[in-house]
């Protein structure tokens, strides 16, 4: 049986206080308090957690995402994005999760309504490039982003590579591309 | 000149213009090296001192594809860089070689993934292949030393139309690896 985890990080009762109505979770493992918001609640969280000035989360470490397809544990979705924020001033991180399922079929690269959260790049100018690798690996947009391309694989991608019914050796496009030969020139 | 007219009937110049192009050509192959991984290392180690390939006359690395003979794809090469080596293989004049260094570019090596090229000779001809992960500097002299051998005896290979083929040569390793200096064993105290 795991340890019950402590939830004795100090922002969540800030967050907690500030945003009475809405219904947060919160987990903990070795030291790591990560917490979980509403997709539409997002960005009002992490601008509270970056202007308050008992939080101070001026800076933005990482963006990512998770793909929970066939995971051992239960969880509240497929999808999670997690944003790892650090408070310089009070040395202090917190990690915030959004889950999210998506409607349509994951093998495609067509738009899920379901699959978007609004982005921080009004609040981290850094998230523009890590939200553009989580919406290239995943297919997760992110609303008013300024630039929302893919870049790692390329434009015509057919495919979110990173999504875990996505196979390893993908599905020919690495196979399919023009072949030169000598006096092709 | 008046060369010719001290040569006899069945003249021999041709040929023998033909060895000296020969000789300059295999005296001077400037490479480009298409360096995008470890094999870029081992290919400097090539060129400096210790191996020195300028005894080969190969030592001016060529950054513009204009201006060399020889393209060394020396490191695994992802799909989106397919087009980039496609576009430099295309902007090479005749003739040209190609050489596969090391695993990865010869096979995709343990890059089994969507995006690298299993092989870079899926997509454009290749004319030496040098095995190893990565090859040892000889190794590589070896193959250029092939495509020396190559140029030195004229014998490009053509099919019946007069286009060239690719050579298809694979470097065998030239050295012994030497056994281990002490006895390993794993998970003694």
């Amino acid at each position: 049986m795991a340890a019950a985890p402590k939830l004795d990080h100090p922002s969540l009762p800030l967050v907690k206080e500030r945003f009475a109505d809405v219904k947060f979770m919160a987990t903990e493992f070795r030291g790591q308090t990560t917490l979980v918001v509403p997709a539409e609640k997002l960005h009002d969280v992490a601008r509270f957690l970056r202007d308050d000035p008992r939080c101070q989360y001026n800076f933005l470490s990482d963006v990512t995402a998770v793909d929970y397809l066939d995971y051992p544990a239960p969880q509240p979705g497929r999808f999670a994005v997690i944003w790892n924020l650090v408070s310089h001033a009070n040395d202090r991180r917190l990690r915030l999760k959004v889950f999210m399922n998506p409607t349509i079929d994951t093998t495609g690269i067509d738009a899920d309504p379901a699959l978007i959260v609004d982005s921080v790049t009004d609040l981290w100018p850094g998230a523009e490039w890590m939200e553009r690798e989580v919406y290239d690996m995943y297919g997760i947009r992110f609303r008013n982003h300024p630039d929302l391309r893919r870049i790692l694989t390329w434009k015509d991608f057919p495919a979110h590579p990173l999504r875990k019914d996505y196979p390893l050796r993908g599905r020919g496009e690495r196979e399919h591309y023009q072949k030169l030969a000598r006096d092709s020139a | 000149m008046g060369l010719e007219s001290a040569l006899p009937v069945d003249s021999v110049l041709s040929t023998q213009l033909n060895r000296v192009v020969n000789w300059a050509r295999r005296s001077s192959v400037w490479p480009m090296p298409f360096a995008t991984a470890c094999c870029g290392i081992e290919l400097m180690a090539t060129a400096c001192s210790r191996f020195d390939l300028a005894r080969f006359g190969a030592e001016v690395m060529r950054f513009s594809p204009r201006q060399s003979d020889l393209l060394i794809v020396a490191g695994r090469v992802s799909v989106k860089t397919l087009p980039v080596l496609q576009r430099i293989y295309m902007q090479m004049v005749e003739p040209k070689w190609v050489i596969s260094m090391g695993a990865c570019a010869s096979t995709g090596g343990v890059f089994d993934t969507y995006a690298v090229v299993q092989g870079v000779d899926q997509f454009i001809p290749v004319d030496i292949y040098v095995p190893g992960c990565p090859p040892r500097p000889e190794m590589l002299i070896e193959g250029i030393m092939a495509i020396q051998r190559i140029i030195d005896a004229d014998n490009i290979p053509r099919d019946p139309e007069g286009k060239r083929l690719p050579l298809n040569i694979a470097v065998a390793p030239n050295y012994e690896p030497r056994p281990m200096p002490v006895p390993v064993t794993v998970g003694a105290s």
